[in-house]
């Protein structure tokens, strides 16, 4: 991996020509052992003729490793000769320089078939993909039918379909395409995904290539890459499930393709385009009957037990103890309902509005105020306990632990406040506004702040370590047992180490978040203001699934039982299976919904900017 | 008693025989057996990783086509003093497909990849935090290695389980069918990688019984492998490391061969990691040898 290394594997530059004849004009490609470059034929001075080089560096060191690839450079360059099909590039030369090797093919004008599945919004149209695999039908049938021996693709999967101008199938790479030969025992041959079982044991048969072209319109029509799905596991990813508008007629033809026993597949290609051709005749003339998700009916269904109206928008989150519910209203006062009924037991005017989340311990509740104070209140009567000047409005929500309250403010400090006193203990500068909520674990506090700095804080307020986001960090810290888990503006989901801030992993939304994330089963579910909630593996950084919503998500998820509860701006509460991110019912407010439900004893509160407090049976 | 002299110096090795003059001893008293026994679990006043390794060739093949690499160090710095390891096994796939280029290639360049990242971390006294999170540094290691073999072996491929240890959180990185094990005092061996064979895949899909599969005549064929196809998307993840326990890297003449409680007792019974190690890889030799055999183990004490 020297420099040397390099330089030797370096890309021909435009303006280069080969053998006097082919002048490199850009790379179209590039590939495992070299690229492929657009070229023009200087054979026809009068004309620009335009032609494909693949481009091959036998970089291997070892002798017998270089014979091994020059024998397959060979055996590709005289089985294209040998071929004459409208769907198989031509070949027009082969030549070696150095250590380079060259195949001069046909030049296509088009896109390969992965590049227009990434490239389009959406889902590719049923009837357009449905000709593709008749063409491509017709062109392994071809090579199915070589005399004397049958010529096996091998490796049919959608970056090796090329679709050119007039909108024709070309197969390209023919690298590994031989007649049959057993497979070499510890090899994989083709590619992973796309193969069917039986390549896997070197059993490269006509009715393997069926299966891989029943995986390529899979993923033409589904967006399902199978390369990072485990093998074989199409039926658990049905297509219909997935794109709906797929007929009913082409994912049973896919289906038979995708048979897990070659038995079962179609015989031939040929049989398999008959069925495809059926599927065309049966649709082809047919609008598509939109599909309706199914449980539609009982979603909108779901009423509340109790509302309760504020005189102004409820951006924050609700509280429950001890049969109370404490919510911060923007009409500056902290209301204390009965959580059974909804009656009005009292109110706490403050002089701001009142945002965050209060938090209730041994008998009081503790909330911040825009007013730039910090509230302790008696739970039952509503009596002033003490108050503390924060020195900057509040946004952030209590945090207690250990005879503290921790609480951010915008005058760009974390404060810890006595909880029986109400004076401060010591305050922690931050670099900007603190409107996340402290996390406390194992006796540090973390808490994020506008500059997108993060920081963990010991119990005496000395700085432990910093973590540093490239945008705000509003989210509020949550933990599984290895790792603590925080949103930011930058549009990431990070996990960092809890005892040094190292990275472990950072997994990117779609758009920026201040959304807190929550952890259930190793699963971390977290919003976004791209309007979706996404669910990601806590090891593994892998999206399980994502939800979308009308809105943006700035609310944080609340996991309760196997569901998962959420808010979005367009108003809605939805509630997931946390598992699948099936919907299992939604509740529509008048107005959007900021702040995060509170999920106790089977009754789930959550407050609107619609100005009420609702509670729904969860 | 006897248990703990076997705690003490290994099941299988002999006791040394005692010069004459020490022969007329007594039994230890309860005071000398806990000076002892303090000895041998010392404290550290920070926590140390330790780790010891083993190969062989095994007992039937000519040539050794598994590569591994064990290397442990300590970051100290402004986060307090960090146990650094990087743990490679990888097992060349296929004697007339240049297995033994393959494998040498993936621990040269994850090492290479890997050890630039934290070169500024274990040598110099860097104060920023790392940027880059270690999943995304292990996936773009694995990526780099995936294109060095296609380069210098194409055709060939191995298996590559890698463990990046930084304070207590390991990050695997797994393609193939070498394993990483946790190995736990109670007697657990908890595998924490997934074949990416076809004998496990069908057993996954309910096609093989386990019983079946110990049989199965494709035991060998691989459906992810460095080196092999265009597009490689290892199984990364991030674990907290086993406290009390250990890590274990193996391949597959490792654990294909020995039986799991022989394994583990192995791993837990030996007075340190390399004797671990070593006592590993006699027990494959002496089921057989079938295969190259490899293993790592690591564990972190204090």
């Amino acid at each position: 991996m020297g420099e040397g290394d390099s330089s030797a594997l370096r890309q021909l530059q435009p303006g280069a020509t080969l053998v006097n004849r082919y002048a490199i004009q850009e790379v179209i490609g590039v590939g495992g052992m070299g690229s492929v470059y657009r070229a023009r034929d200087m054979h026809f001075p009068n004309v620009t003729k335009l032609v494909a080089v693949k481009e091959m560096i036998n970089s291997a060191p070892d002798p017998l490793v270089r014979q091994t690839i020059v024998q397959n450079f060979e055996r590709e360059a005289n089985l294209l000769a040998t071929l004459n099909h409208p769907s198989i590039p031509r070949i027009n030369d082969y030549f070696t320089i150095g250590s380079r090797s060259y195949l001069v093919l046909d030049f296509i004008l088009g896109k390969d078939m992965e590049a227009i599945i990434n490239d389009t919004n959406g889902f590719l149209l049923e009837e357009q993909t449905l000709g593709w695999a008749i063409e491509l039908c017709d062109v392994l049938d071809f090579l199915h039918k070589h005399k004397p021996d049958p010529i096996i693709f091998r490796d049919m999967k959608p970056s090796n379909v090329m679709i050119n101008q007039k909108g024709d199938v070309i197969l390209v790479d023919f690298g590994i395409a031989k007649t049959f030969q057993t497979g070499m025992k510890g090899t994989m041959i083709g590619t992973e995904g796309y193969s069917p079982p039986e390549q896997y044991r070197g059993e490269a048969t006509p009715i393997a290539d069926i299966y891989a072209l029943g995986a390529t319109i899979h993923h033409a029509l589904t967006r399902r890459d199978p390369r990072i799905e485990p093998p074989f596991s199409f039926a658990e990813r049905p297509m219909r499930r997935i794109n709906p508008a797929v007929s009913a007629e082409l994912e049973a033809v896919i289906n038979t393709a995708l048979e897990y026993d070659p038995e079962n597949r179609f015989r031939t290609a040929a049989e398999m385009k008959q069925a495809l051709m059926g599927v065309a005749k049966k649709t082809g003339a047919l609008a598509r009957i939109k599909a309706t998700a199914n449980s539609i009916g009982q979603i909108d269904t779901i009423k509340p037990l109790w509302s309760f109206k504020c005189e102004d928008e409820i951006r924050g989150t609700p509280t429950v103890l001890n049969g109370m519910l404490y919510v911060g209203s923007y009409d500056n006062n902290l209301y204390a309902l009965n959580a059974a009924d909804g009656k009005f037991k009292w109110k706490y005017p403050t002089n701001g509005g009142v945002v965050s989340r209060p938090a209730a311990y041994d008998g009081n509740v503790y909330f911040g105020s825009e007013d730039k104070r910090l509230y302790a209140v008696n739970g039952i009567s509503g009596k002033e306990v003490w108050t503390y000047h924060a020195e900057g409005p509040v946004r952030s929500s209590p945090r207690i632990a250990e005879g503290h309250v921790f609480i951010g403010s915008d005058n760009a400090y974390m404060h810890a406040v006595n909880i029986n006193t109400g004076r401060l203990v010591w305050r922690f500068e931050a670099t900007d506004a603190v409107r996340s909520t402290p996390y406390v674990l194992n006796e540090l506090v973390y808490v994020g702040c506008e500059s997108g700095d993060f920081y963990a804080v010991d119990f005496r307020g000395a700085l432990k370590w910093r973590f540093h986001a490239k945008r705000a960090i509003t989210s509020s810290a949550t933990s599984s047992d290895a790792a603590l888990f925080i949103a930011s503006l930058d549009g990431m989901l990070y996990a960092l180490d809890p005892r040094n801030g190292w990275a472990l992993w950072r997994f990117r939304l779609g758009k920026a978040s201040i959304s807190s994330p929550c952890v259930v089963d190793d699963i971390v579910i977290v919003g976004a203001s791209d309007g979706f909630i996404y669910a990601v593996d806590a090891r593994s950084a892998k999206e399980i699934w994502r939800f979308r919503t009308e809105h943006q998500v700035n609310g944080s998820p609340v996991a309760y039982k196997d569901s998962v509860y959420c808010g979005s701006v367009d108003g809605n509460l939805y509630c997931l299976e946390y598992r699948t991110g099936r919907l299992r019912w939604k509740f529509g407010t008048e107005a959007a919904i900021t702040g995060s439900p509170f999920v106790y004893d089977d009754i789930v509160y959550v407050g609107s900017t619609d100005h009420r407090m609702y509670a729904l049976l969860a | 008693m006897m248990k703990f002299f076997d705690k003490l110096f290994g099941k299988k090795e002999k006791t040394i025989p005692r010069s004459q003059d020490m022969a007329n001893t007594a039994p230890l008293t309860e005071e000398q057996i806990q000076a002892i026994v303090s000895g041998q679990s010392p404290h550290f006043d920070m926590q140390q990783l330790v780790a010891g390794c083993g190969q062989s060739v095994g007992k039937q093949r000519e040539l050794n086509e598994d590569s591994i690499m064990a290397l442990t160090a300590t970051i100290a710095g402004n986060s307090g003093n960090l146990p650094f390891g990087l743990y490679l096994v990888a097992d060349g796939m296929g004697g007339h497909q240049f297995g033994e280029i393959a494998s040498n290639a993936a621990i040269r360049s994850v090492s290479d990849y890997i050890m630039k990242r934290f070169h500024p971390y274990l040598f110099h006294l860097k104060t920023e935090m790392m940027e880059e999170p270690f999943q995304e540094i292990m996936l773009g290691a694995v990526r780099e290695a995936h294109k060095v073999i296609q380069r210098e072996a194409p055709g060939s491929g191995t298996t590559l389980t890698a463990a990046l240890v930084i304070g207590q959180q390991v990050t695997i990185a797994h393609v193939g069918d070498s394993r990483a094990y946790f190995v736990y005092p109670d007697g657990r061996l908890d595998p924490i990688t997934r074949d990416h064979s076809l004998v496990k895949r069908l057993e996954e899909l309910g096609h093989l019984a386990p019983e079946e599969a110990q049989s199965y005549p494709h035991r060998n064929v691989l459906y992810r492998a460095l080196g092999q196809g265009d597009f490689l998307e290892p199984d990364i993840f991030t674990v907290a490391f086993p406290q009390p326990g250990y890590l274990m890297i193996c391949s597959d003449g490792l654990w294909g061969v020995v039986a799991e409680t022989d394994i583990q007792r192995s791993v837990v019974e030996a007075p340190t990691l390399q004797r671990a190690c070593q006592n590993l890889v006699t027990a494959a030799n002496v089921a057989g040898g079938p295969d190259n055999i490899s293993v790592v183990l690591a564990q972190l004490i204090g």
